[in-house]
């Protein structure tokens, strides 16, 4: 598909760095803030998708397959669930989700023990699941209807 | 604040039955957004900032892939036909609306009155919350350490839906394309 | 009270559509009015008159806070609202490929 004009590419290419950092920052802040993973995911992805809609996908050069975004969301579940059973083997009672990193005082950045860690897998994952959900769309338009 | 609340909830039911009577299938999808904007301001009227976040995003991407289908396709919408049995429907309809609702204002007697919920489970969770989770955001606190569970069914819900939409979409004969 | 009842007025609009419209797309788009209307009613039995987000800051202990626990459920039910919409989606694109229309009642035969 073709590209916008000339303004929407400026535009989107200032744009897209900025909420793309703020989406990372709202993730990162997830226990101070209100916000957390999934709303910082599905920010991240947001800006993913102006830049592909800004600048068509043959300026890109996107290879007609996904499997950058399905790999990053693949480990991004995988890293969860490694956390919860590292808590398991680690934790002083045997169950799963306990958190077992010290937690600090409320109010640093660095405290509340391994949360801001799923706050990480979780947003990687939405993230990456929104992204691999348009390029599906985005790539079976381009082959069929051409 | 009800005020607010209801005047709100008036135009969302508005924006919906538009949205559902509308000729053109344009029109449907731009009134289906008033429905769900409007429910990102009652979100931020009741207090909760997470929620409005997350529903603007969605919001946009849900509207960015309706109009790519739509204007891939059709946009006219096609004709309903009156016949002598619709009478009989719209009666059979209302009355059915009328009990629904007639029921569910019993069953929900129970409930308190809007806007006097008692914390029972909740008054644990806020009270000690803090220090036992170390987080100073409650709701990441009770997704992530008190119903961990729930955010790992979530994840997997997510994952599944994702691997449907790639098995639906998938092309014949791709191999024939790279060869 | 009144809130509750226009709430599940929503909910009533949006099977209104599921259940009478033939063009797929408004079924499509009444599936997710439905699941909006449900949300809003999950948050409004957990509102208190008075509180505030649920947001601990040092200097402010004691106050009255809005109730949490439905604020995480419904937190991970917008998501995955937007993901069954998305399936839906991919599945109404395909059947137009293969019909040519988005009436269901043209669809209903399963030859190939």
């Amino acid at each position: 598909m073709k590209g916008m004009t000339v303004i929407v590419k400026k535009v989107t290419q200032i744009m897209c760095g900025i909420t793309f950092l703020y989406g990372i920052y709202i993730i990162v802040h997830g226990h101070l803030t209100p916000g957390g993973g999934f709303a910082g995911g599905t920010i991240i992805a947001g800006s993913f998708m102006l830049l592909i809609l800004a600048f068509g996908s043959e300026f890109l050069k996107l290879k007609k397959e996904e499997t950058g975004s399905s790999i990053t969301e693949s480990s991004g579940i995988l890293v969860f669930i490694i956390i919860a059973a590292l808590g398991m083997v680690i934790g002083g009672t045997g169950v799963f989700f306990v958190n077992f990193l010290p937690k600090g005082e409320i109010g640093k950045l660095i405290s509340a023990g391994v949360i801001p860690l799923y706050n990480i897998a979780v947003g990687m994952e939405v993230a990456a699941a929104l992204v691999t959900i348009f390029l599906a769309l985005l790539i079976y338009r381009d082959e069929v209807l051409k | 604040m009800e005020i607010l609340l209801i005047v709100l909830l008036a135009l969302m039911i508005g924006g919906a039955i538009f949205s559902l009577e509308a000729k053109d299938l344009l029109s449907a999808v731009i009134a289906y957004g008033v429905v769900g904007f409007g429910l990102v301001i009652c979100f931020l009227l009741l207090q909760a900032p997470d929620l409005a976040l997350v529903q603007i995003v969605v919001e946009t991407i849900t509207l960015i892939i309706m109009i790519a289908v739509i204007l891939n396709s059709t946009r006219e919408e096609l004709k309903t036909k009156w016949g002598k049995k619709s009478v009989v429907y719209i009666v059979f309809s209302i009355v059915f609306t009328g009990l629904f609702l007639y029921f569910f204002n019993r069953a929900t007697g129970s409930l308190s009155r809007f806007g006097e919920h008692t914390l029972r489970m909740s008054g644990a969770y806020l009270s000690k919350g803090a220090e036992n989770t170390g987080s100073a955001n409650l709701v990441t606190g009770v997704i992530f350490d008190f119903r961990g569970y729930d955010t790992l069914g979530e994840a997997t819900i997510l994952f599944t839906a994702v691997i449907g939409v790639l098995t639906v979409l998938r092309l014949r004969g791709r191999k024939k394309n790279n060869d | 009270m009144i809130v509750y009842i226009l709430t599940i007025f929503l909910f009533l609009v949006g099977l209104y559509g599921v259940l009478s419209k033939r063009n797929l797309i408004k079924i499509v788009i009444g599936l997710a009015i439905m699941e909006y209307s449900v949300n809003l009613f999950l948050i409004l039995v957990g509102y208190v008159r008075g509180g505030t987000a649920p947001i601990i800051d040092a200097d402010r202990q004691g106050e009255l806070f809005v109730d949490p626990l439905p604020q995480a459920m419904v937190l991970t039910a917008i998501v995955i609202g937007l993901a069954t919409t998305a399936l839906l989606l991919a599945i109404a694109i395909r059947i137009y490929k293969k019909y040519g229309t988005f009436d269901i009642r043209e669809i209903k035969n399963l030859k190939g």
